[in-house]
């Protein structure tokens, strides 16, 4: 036989699934919310998701040096993640730093994908609200204008600061806050493809809103517990940031002491700091403890526990 | 019982349809056979008396022996002379020393094939001796010496007999097609494994894609109150010792044990019936059923096989392989062995023979792990592969020991699921042969 073949180790076989189907699944995942974003808010938040996007992947082009944009979507990805939770129509200039900074700094000065610590959308938004706090924070958020796609923007508190939207309201997402962080139900949607694809489970996004559903209950009773649940950056980031692969724990009881860390966190910032909504700083906390909560938390291997009875 | 369902795993494409429904058809005789001294785990053996150049042998003749306990001994497959004894191209990737025979084309049995008698008047010795003599081992790949395994000692007396019919590799249906051809050799070879061993239960356990073959078995043990069929959830690797032992017994094989610290042996279904026709017609193992499959052999079929016949001469009978193969596999191909060539011989464990295209397979480059988990939820062993595999990268291998990387029984779950294409199964592999050679020291 004079043919070559290819030698190699087992297993000779391979799940059809890589980085790049996972990223599309999860931008798949995104879509509904960012419809409803730009449904709700208008061509504004269309523009900022297209800056941030399109920013994202040159960046990461750029430092790869690669000449395919699209490249394996993960830097497509952050871009669409961090407009998502931004406010409808910050500077242009705002958002582009934003993304540069989420693929240069968050991403690829900890190593590039796999390697960095922190979620680099949440670490380009952290930049810009303690930079640029004015253009994304306070002042910023515009009154949902559902299907009034050209209409001029009118600025209106968010839910955290007045506590005095319907939960529907909430529900649906005809309320002010990011683009991408006001419609619960089209979050849901999202997440339940994502556990549906095998991309999250619920360990991490279940003690997420738990948490945060229990304290709001002890805090102000049912009622506000859903509150906490439906507003602001819970759902987004419960069932899409907190579950980010890179930067979550491996181990199933770590990711239940990580999602339990980040509804807490949350909910003290909520209820007793200084800013209206603390679900970035949670995730960026919790984030930081991820490698020592993997350590603490390696399962059992099989038959473990049989051997120490015997 | 248990779940009956193990924690773990993964889905492959099974790619079983392409030869479940053929029946097994003996191959032709072939025109040399190339007997290894090794074909299963244990001391090597060594040719017998008046085994050399030029010598004349029978079918079934005792060729290769070893006064070793965990050993096999071989049997001529043909009747011929050898032409040969040296080294020869191995399925597990190296060369060892091997018999050459050209067969005379009479096919003359040994006279020293004769039946063993009735099962009622051989005691669990004579049985153990016969399943010996007959050089049996484990069928399934593993190619364990089953006379060994029907020897526990004293102080872990066995009470259930497990038998293996899952078949959880992709694409194999030897095992499936053998429990719809030969269900009463199965049970006959269980009977007596269950009569040496004083076991007093059985469970046969089956994916439940092979529903025919449940339907088939279940039919031949009616009657028998101590056997019972397990319907096994279609889900690899279940057909692994220790997972299979768990859905079918509920018992966890402690890890780093045996399956006889809980009171538990198994056996292929392809063991039984090797078992049977040793006890019944006197025949030691000398031939297999082989599938020969994947969409680069021309006419897949389910081979009856004799020891030594070359790869080559296999695929040749299977229409020969196509231009566009770009890997042939001995055994699955979650486990089995990947070949530089087809110059290679069937040996006792050899399950499958696969030829694979791009239809089949693909080569990936890996990028950074991403930490998706997706390895862990895969690890039936509850591993950590990639964090195994990484201080394998950075040779840290008494860190990857403290992961457990001993545990590791390397079924591919890991590298199969893994997103980043990582090679984890072949990251663990080193750190394990690693760990052993530090142990060594």
């Amino acid at each position: 036989m004079d043919r070559k073949l290819v030698v190699s180790t087992s297993p000779h076989l391979k799940s059809p699934e890589d980085i790049q189907s996972i990223m599309t699944d999860v931008m798949v995942a995104l879509f509904p919310a960012t419809l409803m974003g730009v449904l709700i808010f208008g061509y504004q938040a269309l523009v900022t998701i297209i800056l941030a996007v399109v920013a994202a992947m040159v960046t990461e082009a750029i430092i790869l040096r690669k000449g395919n944009l699209f490249g394996d979507g993960s830097a497509a990805l952050t871009g669409l993640f961090l407009a998502l939770v931004l406010p409808p129509s910050p500077p242009w200039w705002v958002v582009v730093i934003g993304s540069v900074v989420a693929i240069a700094v968050g991403k690829h000065l900890f190593g590039g994908i796999g390697n960095n610590i922190f979620n680099p959308a949440l670490v380009g938004r952290a930049v810009l609200v303690v930079s640029w706090g004015a253009h994304i924070a306070g002042d910023v958020w515009v009154r949902p204008q559902p299907f009034a796609f050209m209409a001029d923007t009118v600025t209106q508190a968010t839910a955290l600061s007045t506590y005095d939207f319907s939960l529907w309201d909430l529900f649906i997402g005809t309320v002010p806050g990011s683009i991408g962080e006001t419609s619960a139900l089209a979050l849901l949607l999202g997440g339940l493809w994502l556990l549906y694809r095998g991309h999250i489970e619920w360990r991490i996004p279940g003690a997420f809103i738990g948490i945060v559903f229990i304290m709001g209950l002890i805090d102000g009773g049912f009622g506000m517990g859903l509150y906490h649940v439906l507003a602001g950056g819970v759902m987004i980031g419960a069932l899409f940031m907190a579950t980010d692969m890179v930067t979550s724990p491996v181990t199933p009881v770590g990711r239940l002491i990580f999602g339990f860390g980040c509804g807490l966190i949350t909910m003290i910032i909520r209820l007793f700091g200084a800013y209206p909504e603390g679900v970035m700083f949670a995730i960026l906390l919790m984030n930081s403890l991820t490698p020592i909560i993997d350590n603490l938390t390696l399962p059992k291997k099989f038959g473990e526990v049989k051997r120490s009875d015997a | 019982m248990g779940s009956t369902v193990f924690k773990g795993g993964v889905h492959p494409d099974y790619n079983k349809e392409i030869t479940a429904t053929m029946a097994v058809s003996p191959m032709k005789p072939p025109s040399k056979v190339v007997i290894p001294l090794q074909q299963h785990i244990g001391a090597p053996c060594e040719p017998l008396e008046g085994i050399e150049v030029g010598s004349e042998v029978k079918r079934g003749q005792k060729i290769a022996d070893s006064t070793g306990f965990v050993s096999a001994p071989i049997h001529s497959s043909v009747s011929g002379k050898i032409l040969a004894i040296g080294p020869y191209n191995h399925p597990l990737g190296s060369v060892l020393p091997a018999i050459t025979i050209e067969p005379d084309g009479e096919d003359r049995w040994d006279e020293s094939i004769k039946p063993g008698g009735d099962m009622e008047n051989l005691s669990a010795a004579d049985i153990r001796n016969i399943v010996r003599e007959a050089g049996i081992v484990g069928m399934g790949g593993a190619t364990f010496p089953a006379h060994v395994k029907l020897t526990p000692p004293a102080e872990k007396p066995i009470d259930v007999v497990v038998i293996n019919g899952a078949e959880c590799e992709p694409y194999l249906t030897a095992d499936h097609r053998v429990m719809l051809e030969q269900p009463e050799e199965i049970v006959f070879g269980l009977k007596a494994i269950m009569k040496v061993l004083n076991a007093d239960k059985a469970v046969i356990g089956i994916e439940d894609n092979k529903a025919d073959a449940i339907r088939v078995l279940e039919k031949a043990i009616e009657g028998e109150e101590n056997i019972s069929i397990a319907h096994l959830h279609t889900k690899y690797p279940q057909g692994a010792e220790k997972m299979l032992i768990q859905v079918t017994t509920g018992r966890v094989v402690p890890a780093g044990g045996l399956p006889m610290d809980v009171g538990v042996v198994n056996f292929n279904v392809g063991t039984a019936i090797a078992i049977n026709d040793a006890i019944r017609e006197g025949k030691p193992l000398t031939e297999r059923v082989v599938t020969v499959t994947g969409s680069g052999i021309n006419r897949p079929a389910n081979l009856l096989v004799r020891v030594g016949t070359l790869v080559s001469e296999v695929i040749e009978a299977c229409g020969g392989m196509k231009e566009s193969t770009m890997k042939l596999i001995v055994g699955g191909p979650m486990m089995g062995k990947a070949q530089v060539n087809d110059d290679i011989p069937v040996i006792k464990g050899t399950s499958g023979i696969l030829a694979l295209t791009d239809q089949d397979m693909y080569l990936a480059e890996s990028s950074p792990c991403i930490r998706c988990a997706k390895c862990l939820d895969g690890c039936p062993m509850f591993l950590s592969p990639t964090g195994i595999a990484q201080f394998a990268e950075f040779e840290k291998y008494g860190d990857a020991e403290k992961l457990h990387a001993m545990d590791c029984f390397e079924c591919g779950c890991c590298s199969y699921v893994c997103p980043s294409k990582i090679p984890l199964t072949q990251w663990i592999r080193i750190a394990k042969a690693e760990i052993t050679k530090a142990k060594k020291k």
